[in-house]
């Protein structure tokens, strides 16, 4: 099986879950479904060489990301039943604006933009560690530090947001 | 372990951003169909994993690696909002029991 093959496949794959994301009516098969994206993503990432974004990927999106939306939604103990649903009319309305989105969006990417063509690149090894490692550490070093700020702004937003109210006012 | 290309495997670049289109637009359209916060949240975090999944598209297409930190980044930045996000949707569960967002609306003053 071509490379080629494997990466349809991979695409089609993508597509349908996360189709089903939004499709399924029960919260927790979205988050699961969410989750099977989620991988199928990473395997495109390997595909495109990107090896150390596809673990980091499977770590912090499914493994730390989807379970926390996972817990709040078994918190909340929200299921079928309670699960607010739109009207007819509002479904169709946004799948008519999404579906007129992609058609905008892929006709003017398509052939649109003229994009170099790039030959004889050489990517091996450039998605691996040492190399993202290198540059995340010399040359955006800055922002690496500043995103140290924004997590622990939002560690004091969740605690301040997540005290019950009583507590805030006394 | 040396991979071998994809983009030299016959895959054109025009593959991934349709796929990346698509992924995006079904995110659009989850988020304007589907009603309950949390899901909502859902399905902005789709949209930044389509962008992601174009920036390394094309980072590995111009065989530049810095767009590759800037998807780290982008997951950063979706790690802390989803955090605070969700904090804010439990505690408006906490007051009017419900993650229905048609019922949000009683927020305006």
């Amino acid at each position: 099986m071509s490379l080629a093959t494997i990466a349809i496949i991979l695409g089609g794959l993508t597509v349908a879950s996360a189709l089903m994301v939004i499709i399924t009516k029960h919260p927790v098969h979205s988050v699961l479904y969410l989750i099977l994206t989620f991988f199928m993503i990473s395997s495109n990432y390997v595909l495109m060489n990107a090896q150390f974004l596809a673990v980091v990927n499977i770590i912090v999106y499914a493994g730390a990301i989807m379970v926390l939306f996972l817990f709040v939604l078994m918190l909340l103990n929200l299921s079928k039943s309670t699960e607010p649903q739109s009207s007819l009319l509002i479904k169709v309305a946004g799948v008519i604006a999404g579906g007129i989105l992609l058609t905008v969006v892929v006709a003017a990417l398509k052939d649109g933009v003229t994009i170099a063509e790039v030959n004889e690149v050489e990517t091996d090894g450039q998605g691996l560690v040492q190399n993202l490692g290198k540059l995340l550490f010399t040359k955006y070093v800055l922002p690496f530090e500043m995103s140290s700020v924004l997590f622990i702004a939002s560690i004091v937003g969740a605690v301040l947001l997540g005290k019950r109210e009583k507590q805030i006012i006394d | 372990m040396v991979l071998a290309s994809i983009f030299q495997a016959g895959v054109s670049i025009q593959f991934y951003i349709v796929l990346s289109s698509i992924l995006f637009a079904i995110g659009v359209t989850g988020v304007l169909i589907r009603r309950n916060a949390i899901i909502l949240l859902m399905c902005i975090e789709l949209m930044l994993n389509a962008v992601n999944l174009l920036m390394v598209a094309f980072s590995t297409y111009l065989g530049k690696a810095d767009a590759q930190i800037f998807v780290f980044f982008i997951m950063v930045v979706a790690a802390a909002e989803a955090t605070v996000g969700l904090s804010i949707i439990v505690m408006a569960y906490r007051n009017i029991r419900s993650t229905d967002v048609g019922i949000f609306n009683k927020l305006k003053g």
